[in-house]
Parts: C-alpha cells; sequence; structure tokens
C-alpha cells in the first residue's frame, strides 16, 4: 500500500522533475545518517544542500555519486531509476572537495581522463580538453602537473575535469572549502558562471551559508539526517519554517511563547520574555495556545531612546554590550525579563543624536510584519 | 615537531650515536687495506686482498647466486606484498582477515631459526607426500626470502596505501574508470616510489639474510653469507674485510643515491609549488 | 578483457541486493577481491602456517637414523594404524637444566639488550626527531645505513675489535691501563655489545617515527606552564611517545630471544642461547624432532609478545587511517 503510494508519488513528480530522490534511508549499523529524504530537482537548477558537519548532506551526495548505496530508497535520473548503478556507470560526474586531481597527469590528461573511459576518438577527446581548458581559462596551464598550481587553479581544473563527460548532474562537494576567504568570495560567482554557461544540473554541498546562498537557486536545510526546508535563499532567510533553520541561517532573536490570539489574518503571541503578546502580521496553521517559537532577526529590530508610538511590538531594556562593526552596530539590549535581544542598527540611523551608550535605558521595537512565527 | 637547531646535548648524543655505529665498520674499512695475514695488526698499506677477493671463484659463484636469488624473491614480494597491502588498507572487512595481518606481521619479528627450521620442515614433508620439491636448494631459499620479504613490502605499501588521498581514487571510478583500471592507472603510479623502495628494502634483506637460507639450502648451493658465515666461524680474515668493505660501499653508494634523488624530488616539486 | 568480465557480474549482484554493501570496492569486485587476496593468503597460509603443524607433528616424535631422521607418527602394521606420541622432548626440556638455562639467558639478554637499545637509542632518535626539517632526513638516513649493510658485516666489524689481539685490548695496552689483554671476546659482554650494536635501529626507528609527529607546541606550553626541561620530557614526552617505545622494544626484544649468529660468533660456547641450542640440536646432533620441540616452545613463549605487538600496530594503523 505505501509502496504503491509511493510509486504514485514518484510518476507524478517525475513528469516535473528532472532528478528525485525518493524517501532515501542510509544507515551506518545502527547509526541512521540519512533519514528518509525525499527531493526533487529540476532540469538546470543549482541546489544547495546546506548543514553543519555530520548531518548527513555527504552521504547523500556520496550516494548520488554511487560512491555508497542508500539502504532503502530510489534515486532516479532523467527517467532511469540509477540506485544500484555503480558509479562508472552513472552519467554523473562530481567535484571532490581535496578536487582528487591525479598527481601524476599534466592537466589535459586529467580533463582527458573520463573521456578515455568512453572511448571517444583522439580527435574528439582533443576538442574537448581544449573546449574544457578555454572554459575554464586554464589554456596555458595544459601541460602542468597539478602540484604546480595554485588552488583557485586546481579548482578551476576540477570543474573542467567534471564538466568534460558533460554530465547529465554535476556534484559539487564543498567546491570552494579549499580556498582562502578572499578566493572564496570572487570564485563562487565565477563557478556559477561557468556552471549556466554548460547548461548542467547541479547540486552541491555545503556547510557556508554565504556560498549557497550566492550560488544556489534552491537550499536545501539539513540536519540530522533530515530534510528540514527546501526553498529560494530568500524564503529561507525570511520565512524559516522551524526553529533550526531560522537560527541556522543567519542571526536570529527566539522568543518562546504560546498563541493568544488566532485569526486567519494576523496572530498574537505571548512570551514571558516579552512585557506585552507580540503581534504578527500572517496566519498559522495552529491552534490557540500551541506553543510556538518568534523568530526577530536582528535589523529588524529597532532602538530608540523614546517610547515607540507602534502598539504592542515593542519592550524596555538597558543597553549591555555594543559591537561596533563600522557600517552598522550591534546593540544586546537587556529586557526586563532578563532576555538579551539583538539589534543591528547602521550607523546612519544616529545622525541626529548620539548612539545610546553601556547602560543607557532605551527600548526595542519592531512593526507587525518583521517576527516570523515558528511551530516547530 | 622542529627547532631552529640541534642542541648541544642532541649533539652530544648524536656525536657517540654515529660514533658508535660508524668506528666499527670505519676500522674494518682500513684494515681491508693491511698488507698483513693478520687482520689486527698492521703492516702496511695494500690492495692485496681486494686481488684475492675477486680471484675467489667461491666468492664469485656464491654472490652470483645470491644476487639471483635476491632480484626474483624480490620481485615476487614486491608483486604478492603489494597485493597484500591492497587488500589491508583497501578491502573492507572479511573473514580471517585479522589472522592474514597476523601472518604478516608475525615473519618480521619471529626469530629467524623458527620461520627456517619450520619451513624446512614443510618441505621435508612436501616431498615424502608429492616428491616434491626434489631436494632444497635455489626455490626453497627464493620461496622462504619471499615469505619473509613479502611481509615488510606489506607494511611499505599498506601504510602507503593508507595516508594517500582516497578521493583520487574515487575521482577515477567516479569518471568511469573501473577497479582493475583504477589500480592500475591510478593507484600503482602514486604509490610507484614506495613500491621502488619496498624492492630495495626486500632485496637487502634477501641478499643478507643467512638463517632461513641456512636451512632451506642445499648441497649445491651457497649463498654469499652463508660463504662468509662458514669462514668468520673460523676466525678473523682480511679477505673478508675486503668483502665487508664492497659491501658497505655498494649499500651506501645505493641508500645515498636513492635518499638524493627523493631528497631532490621533493625539492623541485616544493620550488614549483611555491612558485605557481 | 577480465575487467569487463567483472563488472558484467558486478553490475548485476549489485542489482539484486542494492541496498547491503555499502564502500564501493566491496561492491565493485566482489569475486575479483577474493581472488586478489587469495593469491597472498594462500601463499601465507601454505608457507608461514602450515609448517607450524609440522614442526608440532615432529616435535612429538623420536629420533630415526632415516632420511628424514624422525619417526613417523602414524604407523600402519598389519592393518593395524598406530598413533605413537613421544612427550620425551618435552620432558627434557622442562627437566634438563641446559635447555632451562637457555631459555632463561636468551629471555635475560634479548631483556638487557632491550633496555640499553632503548636507553642508547631514545636521545638519538629525540634528537633527530627534533632537528631542523632540513637535516632531518640526512640524520635519519645515517643512522640507518648501518642497518642497510649487511648484519654479517656488522658483527664482524666487532670482532676485530674485541678479539684478545684486537684494536680494543691493543688501546687498552699501549694506554698502560692493563698490563694483558683482556678476554673480551666470546663473552656474555661480548655477545651483549653486539646485539645492542645490531638492533639498535630496530629501537630508533618507530622511536623516531614516533617523535617525529609529537607537536613542539606541547612542549613550549609546558615550559609556559612552569616545567622544567627534565619535567617536561618525564610528563609530556615521555608518556606521548609510549606507543613507540613498546614498538621498538619489541621490534628489539622478540628476533633477540631468538638470536643465533651473535652467540655463535661472539658468545661463550658454554653458556648457550636458545637459538643456538636449536640450530646445534639441528644441524650437529641432526636431532629434528628435539629442534621441533625447542621451537614450539620457543613460538609459546613469543606468541603472546607478538599478538601484543600486532593489535597495536593494527590499532595505530586503524587510527591512521581514519584521519
Amino acid at each position: 500500500m505505501a509502496e504503491s503510494s509511493l510509486h504514485q508519488a514518484a510518476k507524478t513528480a517525475g513528469a516535473k522533475s528532472y532528478l528525485q530522490i525518493v524517501d532515501v534511508v542510509k544507515k551506518f549499523g545502527d547509526n541512521t545518517v540519512v533519514d528518509h529524504i525525499n527531493l526533487s530537482i529540476a532540469k538546470n537548477d543549482i541546489f544547495a544542500l546546506l548543514g553543519s558537519s555530520g548531518c548527513g548532506k555527504s552521504t547523500l551526495l556520496r550516494m548520488l555519486a554511487g560512491m555508497e548505496t542508500p539502504t532503502s530508497g530510489k534515486i532516479i535520473l532523467d527517467g532511469e531509476d540509477i540506485t544500484a548503478l555503480a558509479p562508472y556507470e552513472r552519467p554523473i560526474n562530481m567535484m571532490f572537495q581535496s578536487y582528487a586531481l591525479f598527481p601524476h597527469m599534466t592537466v589535459a590528461q586529467n580533463i582527458a581522463f573520463g573521456l578515455k573511459q568512453d572511448r571517444l576518438s583522439r580527435s574528439d577527446i582533443a576538442e574537448r580538453v581544449e573546449r574544457m581548458l578555454e572554459l575554464v581559462q586554464m589554456k596555458k596551464y595544459a601541460h602542468r602537473k597539478p602540484y604546480q598550481l595554485s588552488g583557485g587553479q586546481q579548482q578551476r581544473v576540477a570543474l573542467a575535469r567534471s564538466l568534460a563527460k558533460r554530465p547529465k548532474l554535476l556534484l559539487l562537494d564543498e567546491p570552494l572549502g579549499a580556498l582562502d576567504k578572499k578566493l572564496r568570495q570572487q570564485t563562487q560567482l565565477e563557478l556559477v558562471n561557468m556552471i549556466e554557461q554548460v547548461g548542467v544540473t547541479c547540486i552541491m554541498v555545503t556547510h557556508d551559508q554565504e556560498e549557497a546562498m550566492t550560488m544556489a537557486g534552491r537550499i536545501g536545510i539539513m540536519s540530522e539526517g533530515q530534510l528540514l526546508q527546501v526553498a529560494t535563499p530568500g524564503e529561507i532567510y525570511e520565512h524559516p519554517n522551524c526553529r533550526f533553520t531560522a537560527e541556522f541561517i543567519g542571526e536570529t532573536n527566539l522568543f518562546g511563547g504560546h498563541v493568544v490570539e488566532d485569526e486567519p489574518d494576523h496572530v498574537c503571541i505571548h512570551s514571558i520574555e516579552l512585557p506585552r503578546p507580540v503581534r504578527v502580521g500572517h496566519g498559522i496553521t495552529g491552534t490557540m495556545g500551541m506553543p510556538v517559537w518568534l523568530s526577530l532577526r536582528p535589523e529588524r529590530v529597532g532602538v530608540s531612546r523614546q517610547q515607540p508610538v507602534v502598539s504592542g511590538n515593542w519592550a524596555a531594556g538597558t543597553v549591555g554590550d555594543i559591537a561596533y562593526l563600522g557600517g552598522f552596530s550591534i546593540f544586546h539590549v537587556r529586557l526586563d525579563s532578563g532576555k538579551v535581544v539583538k539589534a543591528s542598527v547602521p550607523a546612519t540611523h544616529w545622525r541626529e543624536e548620539a548612539a545610546p551608550t553601556w547602560n543607557e535605558p532605551v527600548f526595542v521595537s519592531w512593526t507587525d510584519n518583521d517576527a516570523v512565527v515558528l511551530t516547530q | 615537531m622542529q627547532s631552529k637547531d640541534i642542541s648541544g646535548f642532541g649533539k652530544l648524543t648524536l656525536g657517540a650515536g654515529l660514533a658508535f655505529l660508524y668506528v666499527p665498520i670505519l676500522i674494518l674499512i682500513v684494515y681491508s687495506f693491511n698488507a698483513s695475514k693478520l687482520v689486527t695488526v698492521w703492516a702496511s698499506f695494500s690492495t692485496h686482498w681486494y686481488g684475492v677477493l675477486f680471484n675467489d671463484d667461491a666468492v664469485i659463484s656464491a654472490f652470483g647466486l645470491s644476487l639471483k636469488i635476491a632480484l626474483f624473491s624480490s620481485a615476487m614480494s614486491v608483486v604478492l606484498g603489494t597485493i597484500a597491502g591492497l587488500v589491508l588498507a583497501r578491502f573492507g572487512p572479511f573473514k580471517g582477515k585479522s589472522l592474514f595481518a597476523g601472518m604478516l606481521t608475525a615473519p618480521m619479528v619471529m626469530p629467524e631459526v623458527i620461520t627456517g627450521l619450520s619451513m624446512l620442515l614443510l618441505f621435508v614433508e612436501m616431498q615424502q607426500w608429492f616428491g616434491f620439491p626434489a631436494e632444497r636448494g635455489m626455490l626453497t631459499i627464493w620461496v622462504g626470502h619471499v615469505t619473509l620479504c613479502m611481509a615488510y613490502v606489506t607494511v611499505v605499501i599498506r601504510s602507503r596505501l593508507v595516508e594517500m588521498d582516497r578521493s583520487v581514487e574515487e575521482a577515477a571510478m567516479d569518471l568511469g574508470a573501473r577497479p582493475f583500471k583504477i589500480f592500475f592507472q591510478i593507484t600503482l603510479p602514486i604509490i610507484a616510489p614506495a613500491i621502488a623502495s619496498s624492492f630495495l628494502l626486500a632485496f637487502t634483506l634477501s641478499i643478507d639474510d643467512l638463517v632461513i637460507t641456512a636451512f632451506l639450502s642445499g648441497p649445491g648451493s651457497t649463498t654469499l653469507p652463508q660463504l662468509i658465515f662458514s669462514r668468520v666461524r673460523l676466525g678473523l680474515n682480511p679477505e673478508i674485510n675486503a668483502l665487508a668493505t664492497m659491501t658497505v660501499l655498494v649499500v651506501t653508494l645505493l641508500v645515498v643515491g636513492a635518499n638524493r634523488m627523493m631528497v631532490k624530488a621533493e625539492r623541485r616539486r616544493a620550488r614549483l609549488a611555491a612558485a605557481a | 578483457m577480465m575487467s569487463r568480465l567483472l563488472s558484467l557480474r558486478d553490475s548485476r549482484a549489485a542489482a539484486a541486493r542494492p541496498a547491503r554493501r555499502s564502500a564501493w570496492w566491496q561492491r565493485a569486485l566482489p569475486r575479483g577481491q577474493s581472488l586478489v587476496t587469495a593469491i597472498p593468503y594462500g601463499w601465507l597460509l601454505l608457507f608461514f602456517l602450515v609448517p607450524f603443524l609440522f614442526v608440532l607433528q615432529i616435535s612429538f616424535s623420536d629420533v630415526e637414523i632415516a632420511s628424514p631422521p624422525y619417526r613417523a607418527l602414524l604407523s600402519r602394521a598389519e592393518d593395524v594404524v598406530s598413533l605413537a606420541l613421544n612427550f620425551g622432548n618435552y620432558r627434557y626440556i622442562f627437566g634438563d637444566p641446559l635447555y632451562f638455562d637457555a631459555y632463561l639467558s636468551s629471555l635475560y639478554m634479548a631483556g638487557v639488550t632491550t633496555l640499553i637499545c632503548l636507553v642508547v637509542g631514545y636521545p638519538i632518535a629525540y634528537t633527530i626527531a627534533r632537528a631542523p626539517e632540513a637535516k632531518r632526513n640526512t640524520l635519519l638516513m645515517l643512522v640507518m645505513l648501518p642497518f642497510w649493510t649487511s648484519f654479517l658485516v656488522r658483527v664482524y666489524a666487532w670482532m676485530g675489535i674485541l678479539d684478545n689481539e684486537g684494536l680494543l685490548n691493543q688501546a687498552l695496552l699501549a694506554l698502560g691501563l692493563i698490563d694483558e689483554p683482556l678476554q673480551l671476546m666470546h663473552t656474555q659482554l661480548s655477545v651483549q655489545i653486539v646485539m645492542v650494536y645490531a638492533y639498535l635501529p630496530f629501537m630508533i626507528l618507530p622511536l623516531f617515527s614516533n617523535l617525529v609527529k609529537l607537536d613542539g607546541r606541547l612542549l613550549e606550553a609546558s615550559a609556559d606552564l612552569g616545567c622544567r626541561p627534565w619535567q617536561t620530557f618525564l610528563r609530556v614526552t615521555l608518556p606521548l611517545s609510549k606507543n613507540g617505545v613498546i614498538a621498538g622494544s619489541m621490534l628489539v626484544f622478540i628476533p633477540a630471544v631468538g638470536e643465533f649468529v651473535i652467540p655463535e660468533l661472539v658468545g661463550t660456547p658454554e653458556s648457550l642461547m636458545i637459538g643456538k641450542v636449536l640450530w646445534m640440536e639441528f644441524f650437529d646432533n641432526n636431532n629434528w624432532p628435539m629442534a621441533a620441540s625447542v621451537t614450539i616452545v620457543m613460538v609459546a613463549l613469543l606468541i603472546a609478545p607478538i599478538i601484543y605487538l600486532h593489535k597495536r600496530e593494527e590499532k595505530a594503523l586503524a587510527r591512521a587511517a581514519a584521519r
């Protein structure tokens, strides 16, 4: 029964999606590393699996590559069930975190390696290698060995090598993890451009949220083997669907509380950490009195010396710490309840008056549309 | 762990240690140029004993046999040891794996009299049952040396494989290469230096072995260590000094040469990496 | 050709049971893998393990003037198969002080050799490990070079020094420290010196490879927290190098117990080491069953340390692989 409904789900999703991961589970002994994951990815999507180390994202990626076999579940690519195929039989190529360039081969030989396995003709291989070198702008270095290249150059060779076979799916394992921070930011967009030029469906795994937000069209947040939320970077940041996502992506202030007013267009949440019920301008699927979390991003919190005029969404407190970051400062405001609220205030806000200082009494406030209610 | 330079205490230790290691060998070399028949009494400088050595047919033929056995044993032990190293480092757990690993550790530390005697008894029993091997000689010595040397080769290859980046092999598989091809086109070239040095190790172990050889050799097969041993047993012998000096010379050239090659390759690599 | 056959089999096998195995090696090479494993495994079983069964068998046998010089355990006379076990050899070993003393003195000599090698080898290994990286390689090569030269050559080198007319006696006489040559050769002392000389590299190498991994910052931290150099050594360096000390000690002790060449060439004729006893029983007395019994007892003595060493090394390798 359950089996057939799964099949049904797989079939209907198959019409739109290029890659389907259907109820995939991976256990190592008693340890469940990947826990019933379902995911569909459209053609030419760049998808990022984001999570901290040990969340199962790498194992999921390795299952797509064929280095690991799922304990149960299916992987379907372009209508073909590839779950049982060996890595060398899959039309999928991967760019490894360490790049895994063959140290005894030149750049050109590295790129040609996969093509040789397909028994392409010599001239075809030469032509394809040429084109790949052009794509990654490494023509000058074709006859160098990997150890003669910088980290960024190695990364481009690794990309060229994994794109040379024109895979149906490109996997990137922490694609920029081995580069230093400055180089990383510059490379992010370059990498996206190259992938889009070729037009390949791509799944990347990363623990770096900035990398995921910059590069991917859609992001999947993973934790403890489960996929918590799949959405665009903007949605994930503005509308996290659970506490983990809200805390994992960016900074946020969380308040525990329960629903005291539940209307289709707004709800009110009471939290013992705040002096009065908070009004939030969106409805939720929940019931009166249910426990929820309230997420409030620091940049949504205003700080002022005057008592705000908004109805309920404010609280009084004193300034604890101030982290001065140039363009903006983060105020740690201790409320009367003892709760510390972080508020990120742009430097331009304090044109008229001097910024509040330590131990100064202030008010924090936000509008109906600033807080998000998390039901799990 | 490193420091800018060796401390005074360290210099003293090293000096004393190296003196302990090298003074006996230096004395041996000096006295190989002694004209006197008495090894310990210096007469005058002479290369007489080298002349005697190079005209000693027994030494020449024993050396030839040792060389042949060493080449064949190190070749075979490198093949078997590389496979064993691969099995231990790459294949997952299997039944009997720990016995396998144990049988590879034991020959290295087991006193050679034990290994030699037990192998001999095997060959004697085999001859009783199958009439093969008909007599002890090069073949039986070869088997003994291969068993001893493959254990050492396995250690070298295995530790190289363990420290090698596995994702390089995975990348080859991801790009469509099958296991056999991966081994020959990726793994083998990468571990080639380890294979070369394990060959050198196996070669020196084999050409130097006395005890196992003594058990497994027959009347017609006398290796160089056996010959040296039989002469040394009778007392000091200046011809042996000359032979020992030759051994030291050859080994030193080989080891220093191999070492320099490695250092050079390492430096070139570092320089190029820095320049890029 | 072979690889293609294998892979054909693979994909079918993988499809049949998709989710049981994990590593791709296992999935990719089930039959190929066992084939490959069988080659060295078979060799070791046949030429290393099985021989011990024969040693065991012959140790329960009697000497016979025949070729080979022992009586088969199983005999067939008039359709009756009879098994004759002879425990006499073992009774001899445990009863006759000659054998017992030989075992004891072998263990003693090996133990003292190990200790001296440790005391001499540790500072050398430590100094090389702490040396600047550029010099380290050369120093290690210098220390290991004698190991690459012939074992016999190393023993022979000392024969010229320790001889009654040897260089040491000549030097001592010339200095007027002694009036007549000392008996250095063919003593307990000569065996001890040469054993340390011959086995020292086996101690230095594992110690070095352990000490070289020691993080120098730990020593700085220890000094920063108020430890004097010797305190740092006792409380930080030494405990951290425990694995190297154990490995080196085992690598010296185990083979030293059965050493034959050194006691034969520079040892006393009276006090015997067990390796020499074994050799004499076999080659001189042609008493194969006795030699076999001596071997079995030696194996029984050494099997525990060998297994201990093996287990430790396997654990260390597993840690290295996990990193």
